[in-house]
């Protein structure tokens, strides 16, 4: 879209998500998140296709049967609404394929993937991903928050390093 | 009224997300070379972001709890298993190295027009099916709890949460001041 609106100072964008995810915390007793939901819909999903691809007492079984009618798949839906609404309030809506600026299109989708799927690992492996664990955790000062931190930092910057020139931009 | 109020329906999941899709996307989250730009030290928004979050809302949690407002009990504060909560963050700091996102923003650069943070969000499930099959020989050990249910670093520390909320504070006031230079997206 043409003539993109300033993003917000990253100040006021803190108070402002530090209001929201008290306001979460006072209506639900917990934060936000977003792989609890879509841990959910993997699992619905590849159940609807394969009936029965999760023995019972497997880890996916009981996501089956707590199904999708929940406060998080809910939350991402409006994720989702929320995004919609302020990318083309600040006309930057654009259908496009982004990533590392110096890498071929054709390889940036599978990148995406690999990407995705360590993320959804680690995020199963921590309990939450940097939402629901790092930030809903760290925000009632929970040992476990920082952890996470820490570990997405340090891990993450090393992973990036031998990307870096990938990123220059053109 | 004492906090949290148990509104866990469907509006009440579809406010908090609205909210927070539209900051998370204002802030310029829903960009994969901003946000994986503080995993190259070239961009900060993503630390100042996240840590003055952090700082208000433990302000008005703790806040609320000496007023009397807020029943920490009944909240959630998650519990330390070592290995799967560093490992696991870990996980998704690679991930975001890769592929540009964590899920969270991945949602935000979908809802943008951004295909490839749909392509992230199929690689989560894919991800998602992985811990599944790998969950029976792991369990044990990453799963293992690491002292008390819902440790808090003031707990931990030994010291007062207004105490440890400065401490953050200050570490974001000194973040901000040594990358107080504009920096490029």
């Amino acid at each position: 879209m043409a003539n993109p609106r300033p993003r917000w100072n990253s100040y006021l964008a803190g108070v402002a998500l530090g209001v929201v995810l008290f306001a979460a915390f006072l209506a639900t007793g917990h934060g936000l998140g977003v792989t609890g939901a879509t841990t959910g819909v993997t699992a619905v999903a590849a159940n609807a296709i394969r009936p029965g691809l999760f023995a019972p007492g497997s880890y996916l079984a009981g996501y089956v049967r707590f199904g999708l009618n929940h406060w998080i798949e809910w939350e991402v839906l409006g994720v989702l609404i929320g995004g919609v609404a302020g990318s083309a309030l600040g006309r930057r809506f654009a259908p496009r394929i982004d990533g590392p600026p110096r890498l071929a299109v054709w390889l940036k989708l599978p990148l995406a993937f690999i990407g995705g799927a360590a993320s959804g690992f680690g995020a199963r492996m921590a309990m939450g991903c940097t939402s629901g664990m790092g930030l809903s955790g760290s925000a009632p000062l929970a040992a476990a928050g920082f952890l996470f931190l820490i570990g997405f930092f340090v891990a993450g910057a090393l992973a990036a390093l031998p990307l870096t020139p990938l990123w220059r931009r053109r | 009224m004492i906090a949290p109020f148990g509104f866990n329906g469907p509006v009440s999941g579809l406010l908090c997300g609205i909210g927070f899709g539209f900051i998370l996307e204002g802030a310029g989250f829903a960009d994969p070379a901003l946000i994986t730009g503080q995993l190259r030290f070239t961009n900060w928004a993503v630390l100042r972001v996240m840590l003055t979050a952090i700082v208000t809302c433990a302000v008005l949690l703790y806040g609320g709890q000496a007023l009397g407002l807020i029943d920490f009990s009944r909240l959630f504060i998650p519990s330390v298993y070592f290995w799967g909560t560093l490992l696991g963050g870990a996980g998704v700091g690679i991930g975001m190295a890769l592929g540009g996102y964590c899920p969270g923003t991945s949602a935000v650069a979908l809802a943008s027009g951004r295909l490839d943070g749909l392509v992230f969000l199929l690689g989560i499930g894919a991800g998602t099916l992985g811990f599944n099959a790998a969950y029976p020989t792991i369990k044990s050990w990453v799963y293992a709890q690491t002292g008390p249910s819902g440790l808090t670093l003031p707990q931990w520390l030994g010291a007062p949460a207004w105490m440890v909320i400065l401490a953050l504070a200050a570490l974001l006031g000194l973040a901000g001041w040594l990358t107080a230079r504009p920096t490029p997206p």
